[in-house]
């Protein structure tokens, strides 16, 4: 794989999710982000490709989140990482923004970055969406390819390897450019003592809608052309067991097997 | 209310898919157009009409048949603006996952995705958060843009008539034109047909190498039955393509569906849904798997399937 020998900036997008299983408020109907938070796993993959990109070039690596205060954790998470700066959007007028909102807001953001290269995960665990990259890049206007199974850089194009419902596609696209990458795509470093750290020095910026030139009538509730109407319980499938591995496990499978008269 | 439903096409085949979504929307109303792009849609277009479109959109162009998303938006944008349509409807795929977000973008419309239904109110039924809960949601405006989960309505005939088919054109936008497919790799699904095992163990990341597989392999043979992968492990070269299960590998439905170190993200678990008897071994205990098996184990695969493998043998064999 050949690293780019020209220095690029690559803005990553990042997303603070809850920790654990999600919850949503019956009274806001909108997910509860009170609670303990981490960086959607999904990003790490972009962020370890954005390093990986980087390399020991002088290439930038900016990592940028729309979120509560609390997503500055997650952002420091991917500084530590090795990312060299952090752009957190914290608006409590942007609480419930939909795709709409959301990416005029990032695409506000990622706008005063003019990056190169703008990667995403493949999707945020509390939402599933796997869709917030294309709407950013029609609004930027850039070029787009998706569930990036391998990403290479050249001169002033990228080409990306992805898989399809047919087999594996191979897309060029020139730069400037937006990329979502496979979470299949690399395995992500665990920040070291030293990255962490380093972290806490490294330039982090916050903004509010303001500051990114949005209208607080185009984001949150106000600026959302879809609502969450109302809460339910899925069809369940009935009696699920859940057993902690004792030593016994093998066993008690093939007890569930002879049961269930399968074996 | 008018509804646009995009179809795709691979050869000369609209997806099962996307003909769902178009059968979906001819129970919603009388007013369900189609549209199509690439090369050789003309000839395909008429089968559309037998699941509910009365008009059907092509696109006729070679240059456009390669599967990039933006020429899609443009097309799309433009028959909403020029007829005025109020609801567009996708089949999840990857395509079309790009090409609705794009839109919504573009006309700054509404998207729900991930639904598995629409009444004729148009309230969208969304499972959220692992399946452990059912949303409802709405639009606020039109057009109103969904996306639904991958096999949500079957394709059954409407039993409609030969729709009309008229050619659009469309200007792209410049930045529509900068991604280019350069090469496409078939896969051919030959190899054991695992669509129609009654076993299936399947292994994710969590059996840790490429050469862990030989656990589900073996565990497999024991069972009598074939082994199926995740996207994760088949993308870094694991384990060949044709056996993956889910959204963009196979669908299946085996009377026992064994996994081994797999999450259970949504798009696996379209693909694996209906089997019979779940069972699941993640050493996770949040894992989203352990929200639609029948038996969760907590633990791991390393320990317990050669134990397992062993076992069943013994009862096979006695
Ligand atoms: C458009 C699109 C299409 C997709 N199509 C598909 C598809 O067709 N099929 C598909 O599978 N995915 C698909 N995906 C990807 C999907 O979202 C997940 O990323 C993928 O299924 C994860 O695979 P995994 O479970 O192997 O890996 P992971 O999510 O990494 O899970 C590995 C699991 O193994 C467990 N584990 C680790 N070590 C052990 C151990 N020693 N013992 C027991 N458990 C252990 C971990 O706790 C973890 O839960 C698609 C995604 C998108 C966006
Ligand atoms: N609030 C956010 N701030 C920054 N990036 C985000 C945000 N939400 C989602 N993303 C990015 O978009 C990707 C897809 O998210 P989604 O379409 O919501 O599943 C994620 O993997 C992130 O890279």
């Amino acid at each position: 794989m050949s690293i780019s020998s020209r220095a690029v900036k690559i803005a990553v997008c990042v997303k603070h999710v809850p920790e654990g299983h999600g919850r949503i408020d019956p009274g806001s109907k909108r997910l509860d982000r009170t609670g303990e938070g981490a960086l959607n796993h999904f990003d790490a993959n972009a962020v370890e490709e954005a390093l990986r990109l980087k390399g020991d070039s002088d290439s930038e690596v900016v990592v940028v989140s729309l979120g509560p205060e609390k997503a500055a954790d997650s952002l420091r998470k991917a500084l530590a990482m090795g990312a060299d700066r952090a752009v957190l959007v914290s608006d409590d007028a942007a609480a419930g923004s939909d795709l709409v909102a959301t990416s005029a807001i990032l695409a506000k953001a990622l706008e005063r970055e003019s990056a190169d290269i703008v990667l995403f995960g493949q999707q945020a665990a509390d939402a599933d969406g796997a869709v917030l990259w294309a709407a950013v890049a029609e609004r930027l206007r850039r070029p787009v390819v998706s569930q990036a199974a391998e990403l290479t850089l050249n001169d002033d194009s990228l080409r990306v390897k992805r898989q399809t419902e047919f087999g594996y596609d191979v897309i060029e696209a020139p730069l400037p450019a937006v990329v979502a990458v496979s979470d299949a795509i690399n395995e992500p470093r665990y920040p070291s003592l030293k990255g962490i750290m380093g972290a806490k020095k490294k330039p982090f910026e916050t903004l509010s809608l303001g500051d990114v030139g949005i209208d607080a009538a185009q984001a949150g509730d106000a600026g959302s052309k879809t609502e969450v109407l109302a809460l339910g319980d899925p069809p369940s499938r009935g009696d699920a067991r859940k057993i902690e591995d004792s030593g016994n496990a093998a066993q008690e499978i093939v007890d569930f097997l002879a049961e269930k008269r399968i074996l | 209310m008018s509804i646009l439903v995009f179809l795709e096409h691979h050869g000369d085949e609209v997806q099962k898919g996307s003909l769902g979504v178009l059968g979906k929307a001819a129970t919603l109303g009388d007013d369900v157009s189609a549209v199509l792009v690439g090369g050789g849609v003309r000839a395909v277009a008429p089968e559309a009409g037998k699941y509910g479109a009365k008009t059907v959109y092509v696109l006729e162009d070679d240059s456009l048949e390669p599967p990039t998303p933006q020429p899609r938006v443009d097309v799309l944008a433009k028959l909403v603006q020029d007829k005025g349509f109020d609801t567009v409807l996708f089949g999840n795929s990857v395509l079309a996952a790009d090409v609705a977000a794009g839109l919504a973008a573009r006309l700054d419309a509404g998207l729900n995705w991930d639904l598995v239904d629409l009444t004729s109110d148009f309230v969208g039924k969304r499972p959220a958060l692992q399946d452990s809960v059912l949303v409802d949601v709405g639009w606020r405006s039109t057009p109103r843009l969904a996306l639904f989960r991958a096999g949500s309505f079957d394709a059954g005939k409407a039993g409609g008539s030969d729709p009309a088919v008229e050619d659009v054109s469309v200007d792209l936008e410049e930045h529509s034109r900068g991604a280019r497919v350069v090469s496409q790799e078939e896969e051919s699904s030959s190899g054991p047909s695992i669509e129609d095992a009654d076993v299936i163990v399947a292994g994710g990341r969590g059996l840790g190498a490429p050469e862990n597989f030989t656990l589900a392999e073996e565990l497999a043979k024991a069972l009598g039955g074939a082994v199926g992968a995740t996207r994760a492990v088949v993308d870094a070269g694991w384990y060949p393509y044709s056996a993956q299960i889910g959204q963009t590998g196979k669908v299946v439905s085996p009377k026992l569906y064994v996994a081994l170190g797999i999450s259970g993200a949504i798009q696996h678990k379209v693909g694996m849904q209906s089997s019979n008897v779940i069972v699941a071994i993640n050493k996770d205990g949040n894992a989203p798997i352990f929200e639609f098996c029948d038996l969760g184990i907590v633990g791991d695969v390393h320990e317990i399937v050669p134990k397992l493998t062993e076992l069943v043998k013994q009862r096979k064999g006695s």
